[in-house]
């Protein structure tokens, strides 16, 4: 996400070139002072409606005790928050389940959808009769929903009918691993479902990383007698720094905010014990009514997110250095 | 699935080049075939399960082939009053059509006013639009809900066509295309008299077409397949799209899977076939929402 920044800002603060006093005079003359805002107008309705009104009124619901039933909607200031903090509270324990299954999904998920999809996008960054064809292929299942692949391995990875243990028993393996219901199996599960369905994913965006590594850089690499890892760890990993960066954080995020997965595939089984942050909240807040909470607990978890994000900048820009 | 040529990228510099042996080569594709598999068999399983009868996939050790082939699952989506299917894929259908032009129409004017003209307020509007794309929209969930449900929206297909319309990867992405597209032609329009609305007709959209596309499919997309938000906000079993209609699905026909699978099959084939013909465009977006633009 740092490089979407970078080349808006780049773009957008750049001194206009020479010419550009003229270029504006011209087309300024033309313009109304009403267009821009004409042509911006019916998406800042949109955004002001369904991006901004909901930031503030998130803030604002956080410190009301707000029942969707009922009438009566008083100011409990920092009450919301309290409560996700106090051991005593009713909803700690569940909030905080909550919290540890989406830590654990994510810890395990990140690793393996940065080095999986990167190890993808080596093997297809050669040239070779159908290379298309095979990048098609690994990224379909991403092309998929959620509800879809739910489904799907819900019944493949079923203990008794499913697909996985049927298989794993013809290879003489244990046949009867309870993948859905039971953890550490549920884990694996979550996990081993998403780095199918989004490696793909990651591996196209690698892949446009490492198309823009110059060959020349290879070919020298090449003359100086470095190694394959040698140009790996060198030439590759340094040039694709950038898309690492992006790659780690938005994997981060998709992670973090996982629903679809443990609502069908586990169903949060083990008891509550796969029900993951974004679950809690919207269950929380639009099944059993308590919007004020749950909109401090979703102002919480951005925050979380927010400060892992920047420590991920951080921990990359010492490397750099 | 798709024919394998390769495009222009392809060719491009950073490819590395072919291994020389023969036996690198075979390796290669062993790997490469090994994978496919991996990625594909779950797919394809989907499928065979969709064409068996209840007792064939009930069957231990499952058979690979449905013996006999079997329109079992299809014929109970297709006539099913509690769970109707078919009305779900065409709201799917409906409401992804209507999310990608109302996106392409909105983003496109407002990238087209943030990339070429000057105003009082741009470089705020430009921050506040970027700004959001690191707040996680899972946790505007609950707000947005309120708001829906303020405008009475909610179990109507409006609420899943126009509140993710907001999204500021549609301007984002679509200004940083404009950014990229050479002056000259607007300025000749210019001095041909043309005004700012007859420029962006005439001149950027056509040129823009490819982005254009990329936008709405992968708009189509997100929206085809999108499952947290109408799970909340559609009730009514006519008022589904698909994935919330698939996880109805899931819990009325709990093992009997060919029907849960013919539903899966049902809702995957319309984005495979995008994929197919579109998909130069999906991985093309993909790789440049991030990096380039």
């Amino acid at each position: 996400m740092a490089d979407v920044l970078e080349v808006g800002a780049a773009r957008g603060d750049a001194p206009p070139p020479a010419a550009g006093t003229a270029r504006r005079g011209a087309s300024a003359r033309r313009t109304g002072r009403l267009t821009p805002y004409l042509f911006l107008a019916p998406y800042l309705v949109l955004f002001g409606v369904f991006g901004l009104l909901p930031i503030l009124l998130g803030v604002w619901l956080s410190v009301h005790q707000w029942d969707f039933q009922l009438p009566n909607r008083p100011f409990v200031g920092l009450d919301n928050y309290q409560e996700l903090f106090s051991s005593d509270s009713a909803v700690y324990g569940d909030w905080w389940q909550s919290v540890r299954a989406t830590a654990i999904f994510t810890v395990f998920s990140v690793p393996l959808l940065v080095v999986v999809p990167l190890g993808l996008a080596l093997l297809l960054n050669r040239s070779f009769p159908g290379r298309t064809f095979f990048r098609a292929i690994y990224f379909a299942p991403y092309v998929l929903g959620v509800a879809v692949i739910g489904l799907l391995w819900r019944f493949l990875l079923d203990a008794n009918l499913g697909l996985v243990n049927r298989l794993l028993g013809a290879v003489g393996l244990p046949a009867d691993t309870p993948w859905v219901t039971d953890v550490p199996w549920a884990w694996v599960s979550l996990v081993g479902v998403t780095v199918w369905w989004t490696s793909g994913f990651n591996a196209v965006i690698y892949l446009a990383g490492l198309q823009d590594i110059p060959a020349e850089l290879y070919e020298a690499a090449k003359v100086d007698g470095a190694s394959a890892w040698e140009r790996f760890r060198h030439v590759t990993l340094p040039g694709l720094r950038p898309v690492l960066l992006f790659v780690i954080t938005t994997t981060v995020l998709a992670s973090a905010n996982v629903f679809g997965q443990s609502f069908l595939i586990t169903q949060g089984a083990p008891g509550t014990e796969t029900r993951t942050v974004v679950w809690f909240i919207v269950e929380e807040g639009l099944r059993d009514n308590d919007a004020g909470r749950a909109a401090a607990m979703s102002i919480v978890f951005a925050l979380m997110l927010a400060v892992v994000s920047i420590a991920n900048f951080r921990l990359f820009r010492y490397r750099e250095d | 699935m798709t024919t394998p040529t390769r495009t222009a990228v392809d060719r491009r510099a950073g490819a590395t080049r072919a291994p020389g042996t023969g036996l690198r080569r075979a390796a290669l594709y062993a790997t490469l075939v090994a994978l496919a598999l991996v990625f594909l068999t779950p797919l394809v399983w989907m499928v065979i399960t969709s064409l068996k009868t209840y007792a064939g996939a009930q069957q231990i050790p499952p058979t690979w082939l449905p013996d006999p082939v079997s329109g079992y699952g299809y014929e109970q989506i297709v006539n099913n009053s509690a769970n109707p299917v078919l009305r779900w894929f065409l709201n799917s259908m409906l409401a992804a059509t209507l999310h990608a032009l109302l996106v392409l129409v909105t983003a496109s004017m407002a990238a087209y006013a943030l990339a070429r003209m000057r105003f009082r307020g741009r470089g705020v509007t430009f921050a506040l639009i970027v700004g959001t794309l690191f707040i996680p929209p899972t946790s505007l969930i609950i707000p947005n809900f309120l708001i829906v449900d303020t405008l009475d929206w909610i179990d109507t297909l409006t609420v899943v066509i126009v509140p993710g319309a907001a999204s500021a990867f549609g301007v984002f992405f679509l200004r940083q295309f404009f950014l990229s597209l050479p002056r000259e032609l607007e300025e000749a329009a210019v001095l041909d008299g043309a005004n700012q609305w007859q420029i962006f007709l005439r001149v950027v959209l056509p040129l823009s077409k490819p982005a254009l596309a990329t936008l709405a499919v992968l708009s189509f997309l997100t929206n085809w397949n999108d499952f947290l938000w109408p799970i909340f906000v559609l009730f009514s079993p006519e008022m589904l799209t698909l994935p919330p209609g698939l996880g109805l699905l899931q819990g009325a026909y709990v093992t009997d899977y060919p029907v849960i699978m013919a539903g899966a099959v049902l809702a995957s084939v319309p984005v495979l076939i995008l994929f197919v013909f579109a998909q130069r465009h999906i991985i093309q977006g993909v790789s440049r929402s991030g990096l380039k633009g």
